[in-house]
């Protein structure tokens, strides 16, 4: 009934979030923030000669936002800025578009149901928002709106 | 338990009266409509409906203006509301309800208009802590605007304002107390007659945010003795963009206009104006005649079911719903005072509103998630959102069932 919004993989990310902790000697942070739900993330990234070193998150949110922080964390290990933010744009063309799935996408096509559910694509695009703050170490909160 | 009791509820002919209601009859994701979220919006019967479909193709014009046959009826019909809207709140006269686009229209209103004529540095406007944004930001503008200050009654664990702390609130300063008659996130029906009289003795006046009351239960606005009484259309199965204020008149004929424009004055130059007499001091612009002409339907059509029954009826489902929803383990009422309106608030241990939401949508039960626009009734219960079912007199029991139904599936998924 709802296998295609929550798949597997996505309520085991939302029930046992990965890198779900303050990242020590992290050098960019931002805060996210989606008003409509009052969905609050803190992202956390470690970045060494241009590269995502480590990446954490904490917050609280709904299954489909706490999952996409968690398996953004995890895809976001060894990527440089640039493909940090090329991804950004792939996921949030997965969610938003009919375009083809790409492999570069990996885990993260478990959210291709998402696009069925618009008003859920917020929840699941918050956390790569305040990915693009923190890469720009933004001060101000970033919002879905 | 799928017996009502009382005999008003019993006698109540809620199969008949889903006939009214056309929305009612569709299946959503393949199941039934289940419609819990009333406070959001309520659906429209025929009568309302073929209302707006009259005027729109029989008797539309625009309002106040020609001599001709359509504009008069279309006048006559628009009109008409006005009168119907003063037996529907017992205004003593019908020149006390200004036609505004809903209850957010009605408080700015009056915050813009009374507010900056009447509010200065040092003075105070207290709201309390379950307002809808609607009655706390335009407050927060006025103060901003005149260097007052807001102030706000908390409420207790149970969703009840503390009255005994509203009363230390009080003093000479107080220019206006502006609450809400029923709490949209908790339910809570506010002793607005007390309230009232309590501002009163300090010679300040109060606005009551009718928006969730006026389907409800029967509003009397002398009894009360509110000053101002602001209500949307839509919550009551009018159509949305339409509302009343409601202000006594010495109170609104020393008002500035709210907005210039046609229909508000009496003789224009450039060098002065002269404002037309009330209501329509306070009305510029053609209205919203065809959404006006469906309220006045919508006022009859609640009349004629009869307010005291929808609040008898409702009061069953209430307990039926609470009843039933408290057995689910882990499930946690959000508002539980002991005067309340049929809204079901809740929060379950470990799933966000928002995947009950989704998962309960798929199953054909539409209800809130969110904070309801009352952000500091979250934080005041430490939740950043709740689910919410409210509830209105063409529910049933059946659909509470379901509803119940929905969220141990909501618990499987997420277990």
């Amino acid at each position: 009934m709802v296998d295609d919004l929550y798949q597997e993989t996505i309520l085991d990310h939302s029930k046992h979030p990965r890198n779900c902790h303050v990242l020590g000697g992290a050098n960019h942070h931002a805060e996210g923030y989606n008003p409509l739900c009052g969905d609050k993330l803190k992202l956390y990234l470690k970045m060494k000669d241009n590269v995502v070193e480590d990446a954490s998150f904490v917050g609280s949110g709904c299954a489909i936002s706490t999952a996409s922080a968690s398996l953004m964390t995890e895809s976001l290990k060894g990527l440089k800025r640039e493909e940090a933010l090329k991804l950004l744009e792939r996921f949030h063309d997965l969610l938003t578009t009919d375009s083809p799935v790409t492999k570069e996408l990996g885990k993260l096509v478990v959210f291709c149901g998402v696009r069925d559910y618009p008003a859920r694509v917020k929840c699941a695009t918050l956390a790569w928002h305040t990915l693009k703050s923190a890469l720009e170490n933004k001060e101000e909160p970033v919002t879905t709106e | 338990m799928s017996t009502l009791t009382t005999d008003i509820a019993a006698g109540f002919d809620v199969a008949r009266i889903r006939e009214d209601f056309p929305v009612l009859k569709q299946t959503i994701h393949g199941k039934p409509l289940v419609y819990l979220d009333n406070a959001a919006t309520a659906q429209k019967p025929h009568a309302v409906i073929d209302a707006i479909v009259k005027f729109l193709s029989v008797d539309c014009a625009n309002i106040h203006r020609g001599v001709h046959e359509l504009s008069q009826r279309s006048t006559a019909a628009y009109e008409e509301t006005r009168t119907k809207m003063k037996r529907f709140l017992n205004a003593r006269s019908k020149n006390e309800l200004i036609f505004v686009r809903g209850t957010t229209e009605g408080i700015n209103l009056v915050a813009s208009s009374w507010g900056h004529k009447n509010v200065r540095e040092g003075d105070e406007i207290v709201v309390s802590a379950m307002e809808h944004h609607s009655n706390i930001v335009p407050w927060q503008m006025l103060c901003e605007a005149a260097g007052a200050k807001l102030r706000v009654i908390p409420i207790d664990d149970r969703g009840e304002l503390i009255v005994e702390e509203y009363a230390r609130l009080l003093n000479p300063r107080t220019k206006m107390v502006a609450v809400t008659h029923v709490s949209n996130a908790l339910g809570t029906i506010n002793p607005i007659k007390e309230i009232v009289a309590m501002a009163h003795r300090v010679g300040a006046l109060a606005l009551v945010d009718g928006a969730q009351a006026a389907p409800h239960l029967k509003v009397d606005v002398q009894a009360l003795d509110a000053d101002f009484y602001a209500l949307s259309g839509h919550k009551m199965v009018g159509p949305t963009g339409i509302g009343i204020l409601y202000g006594k008149s010495k109170l609104l004929n020393a008002m500035p206009p709210y907005q210039g424009g046609g229909d508000m004055i009496k003789t224009v130059t450039f060098e002065k104006t002269t404002y037309a007499d009330l209501p329509y001091k306070f009305e510029a612009g053609t209205p919203n005649i065809a959404g006006g002409i469906g309220l006045g339907a919508a006022a009859d059509y609640l009349t004629h079911i009869g307010l005291d029954q929808i609040a008898a009826y409702e009061h069953e489902l209430l307990l039926y719903g609470t009843q039933a929803l408290e057995q689910i383990p882990g499930l946690r009422m959000i508002g539980t005072a002991r005067e309340k309106a049929a809204v079901l608030s809740f929060v379950i241990d470990g799933i966000h509103p928002h995947d009950i939401g989704t998962v309960l949508d798929r199953m054909g039960i539409a209800v809130r998630t969110g904070h309801h626009c009352a952000q500091p009734v979250m934080d005041r219960f430490g939740v950043p959102a709740t689910t919410r079912a409210s509830l209105a007199f063409y529910n049933t029991t059946r659909e509470i069932d379901a509803l119940v139904a929905g969220l141990h599936k909501v618990k499987e998924v997420f277990s």
